[in-house]
């Protein structure tokens, strides 16, 4: 009997069903946001829809236990993976006292959180890289075997910190994996507007280390190249750079209206290779999601979803004298 | 006790700090077997090797966002600008991420790094070897800002800074690394972060500044002495968050303020201890608040009769002080 993709990755089938739950989990989480958004009940949303495959299928290549992670703003797969709840996630969405992120203090989306190694990002893109290659830098000198792994959009791949990040880590052959979520548009401008080159996974040439292009809609497929780089890093042969090809399925965020700058046909386009449809697919081919399977995931990530909602819903805000805190350290 | 300049101050108190906790590293650029450029990690490299006097490639905003990562870890990372005026790459690196993890983070992540870069003019260094940019930073809650101006003050600030949870950015004057020598103790000590220093004491004006300038103040008081007119002198070493209790009680002594900086003089420092000032002591004044400062033009030219009409120097200072003492 010839191997299933999933099994020549050496992951079981209780792994790859792992993989699909948090990616739904993250789907239907930020189409709660959505929902709440436009009733009024939070500000602001910031979509992974289209992304999940890339975020879960790198995490799970990580070690979840000791890997240190920078995210970005879409990344809800990553740092679902990564040990936030979705409680977690809501509490930063009503932007509640108790958010780990950070207390409320900052929008949805920018994620962090000491615990699960999550490095606290901010909206300024980019910068989150050199922070992933100093972390790298770190378990390089204090010789420990943990790698960081820092992603961003392919617009952001155009700031000066991806290419002083990338080169330092190059020059210092330092365990970090940087990937890229190509969605094909930054904000309004589409790929061909914003790099110059074929392809992100090209520029990894100019920084001396491998550099791949991998379909971002295939959790496997980022799974295998993520481990690979991972393997790379931790035999001290340096960092990575992955392209996740994948597609932007919302608005750039709440405040957005998409309709001005591109096609619906094309959304409607993309929706066929939607990641959560497809992974599906593959997994009840292989008899891994039944319906039985399928019907209690969905009754799981409902009740989840909606526990979580109506938790950070009634949850305390911060009060307002904690506008005063943690300027710097108190003592 | 030994007597040191104010650059082997440095060397000092970073070959301290790295013999006393193994996290503690260098970055930056030609820091490591160079030295770096004005030799204040002269030493380091043989001392502790390649790894932890680390050379980065010549980018300051990676040598600013890798040390914030580095710190983020729990390493202390110093590092090294090679020349105040090429921070600016690494600003949004300093204000956006060193200065507002902590409170972004509601406490949970931290960045206790010092950046060290020689600021300053007097040395022929033009334009973009000469300048003061601490005003640039210093509305930046979050940060601190540590501009010593004798051997003693830099060895216990550096040291301070480094043990600092949070980050700091440590500027040190270029023309003094050799021009100021003094004697600095053998033994641990450091100086806190946040307070000021009153460098001379006097009843008949007072004269607020930091950095270089102290020193301009100091002779400018030893030769004003000499007329009867005793002057007190405050040292702010930190010039954010500023130490407005020590600011306030020197205004209030004399109640003739004279304040200082080779910065441009619209919206630099002095402009906010002078609103301090105006706050707290408007009753205790007996004399409008001066400020010297450099011209309002772009930085300091090249060209000696124009680098010298830029740069603060004794002779200014008397004469400031002298105006101020007859008002």
């Amino acid at each position: 009997m010839t191997k299933k993709r999933h099994q020549e990755l050496d992951l079981t089938d209780e792994q790859v069903l792992e993989m699909y739950k948090t990616m739904l989990l993250a789907r239907k989480l930020d189409e709660r946001m959505w929902l709440l958004n436009r009733s009024g009940k939070i500000p602001f949303v910031i979509s992974c829809q289209g992304q999940e495959a890339a975020q879960v299928g790198a995490a799970f290549a990580l070690n979840r236990k000791e890997d240190y992670i920078a995210p970005y703003y879409r990344d809800m797969g990553v740092v679902l993976a990564f040990g936030m709840t979705a409680k977690e996630l809501m509490l930063s969405a009503f932007a509640k006292a108790d958010d780990p992120n950070s207390g409320g203090r900052q929008m949805p989306g920018h994620f962090g959180q000491k615990k699960n190694r999550i490095l606290s990002g901010s909206s300024p893109v980019t910068t989150q890289v050199p922070h992933a290659v100093g972390v790298a830098l770190a378990a390089k000198m204090e010789k420990k075997d943990f790698v960081s792994f820092v992603t961003l959009g392919e617009g952001s791949s155009n700031q000066g910190d991806f290419h002083e990040g990338l080169n330092f880590a190059g020059v210092h052959k330092l365990p970090v994996i940087t990937m890229v979520e190509n969605n094909k548009y930054a904000i309004s401008v589409p790929y061909d507007r914003q790099v110059a080159s074929n392809n992100i996974a090209d520029r990894a040439q100019g920084y001396g280390m491998p550099g791949v292009t991998v379909d971002g809609n295939d959790p496997l497929a980022v799974y295998q190249v993520i481990k690979e780089a991972r393997d790379r890093a931790t035999r001290g042969e340096g960092p990575s750079l992955i392209e996740a090809v994948c597609y932007r399925l919302t608005a750039h965020s709440s405040d957005d209206d998409d309709r001005t700058y591109r096609e619906k046909g094309e959304v409607e386009e993309a929706k066929k290779n939607d990641s959560v449809i497809t992974f599906a697919s593959y997994l009840k081919e292989n008899e891994i999601l039944t319906d039985s399977v399928e019907q209690r995931l969905n009754d799981e990530i409902t009740k989840i979803i909606n526990e979580a909602t109506d938790f950070a819903e009634n949850a305390a805000y911060a009060q307002a004298e904690d506008t005063l805190k943690y300027v710097y350290e108190e003592k | 006790m030994p007597v040191m300049s104010y650059i082997q101050a440095v060397t000092t108190a970073l070959r301290e700090e790295m013999q006393r906790d193994k996290k503690v590293f260098i970055l930056g650029e030609d820091v490591g077997k160079k030295g770096g450029v004005f030799r204040a990690t002269d030493g380091l490299y043989e001392t502790f090797g390649e790894a932890r006097v680390l050379d980065t490639p010549l980018a300051e905003s990676a040598i600013a966002g890798v040390g914030i990562g580095a710190a983020m870890y729990g390493m202390r990372p110093v590092a090294e600008m090679q020349f105040a005026d090429f921070i600016m790459p690494a600003v949004n690196q300093i204000i956006s991420e060193a200065a507002k993890m902590r409170y972004r983070s509601n406490n949970d992540w931290s960045v206790p790094m010092t950046i060290r870069a020689p600021y300053g003019g007097g040395v022929h260094g033009a334009l973009y070897h000469s300048q003061s940019v601490e005003a640039i930073f210093a509305n930046q809650p979050g940060l601190k800002i540590v501009m010593p101006s004798t051997p003693y003050d830099v060895k216990g600030l550096l040291k301070a800074a480094i043990r600092d949870n949070d980050p700091v950015l440590f500027f040190e004057h270029k023309r003094a690394y050799r021009l100021l020598k003094g004697e600095v103790p053998e033994d641990d000590y450091v100086l806190p972060i946040g307070k000021a220093d009153v460098k001379r004491e006097g009843e008949d004006i007072t004269v607020i500044t930091y950095g270089l300038c102290v020193h301009f103040a100091l002779q400018a008081a030893e030769k004003l002495a000499e007329d009867g007119i005793n002057a007190h002198i405050l040292d702010l070493r930190t010039i954010y968050p500023l130490d407005q209790e020590a600011i306030i009680e020197a205004a209030k002594k004399t109640g003739k303020v004279l304040l200082i900086t080779e910065d441009n003089k619209e919206g630099s420092i002095i402009g906010e201890v002078a609103a301090i000032i105006a706050e707290h002591c408007l009753f205790d004044l007996d004399a409008p608040i001066n400020r010297l400062a450099g011209p309002d033009v772009p930085s300091m030219p090249y060209a000696p009769t124009m680098e010298k009409y830029f740069m603060m120097n004794p002779d200014k200072v008397e004469k400031a002080m002298r105006d101020l003492a007859e008002y």
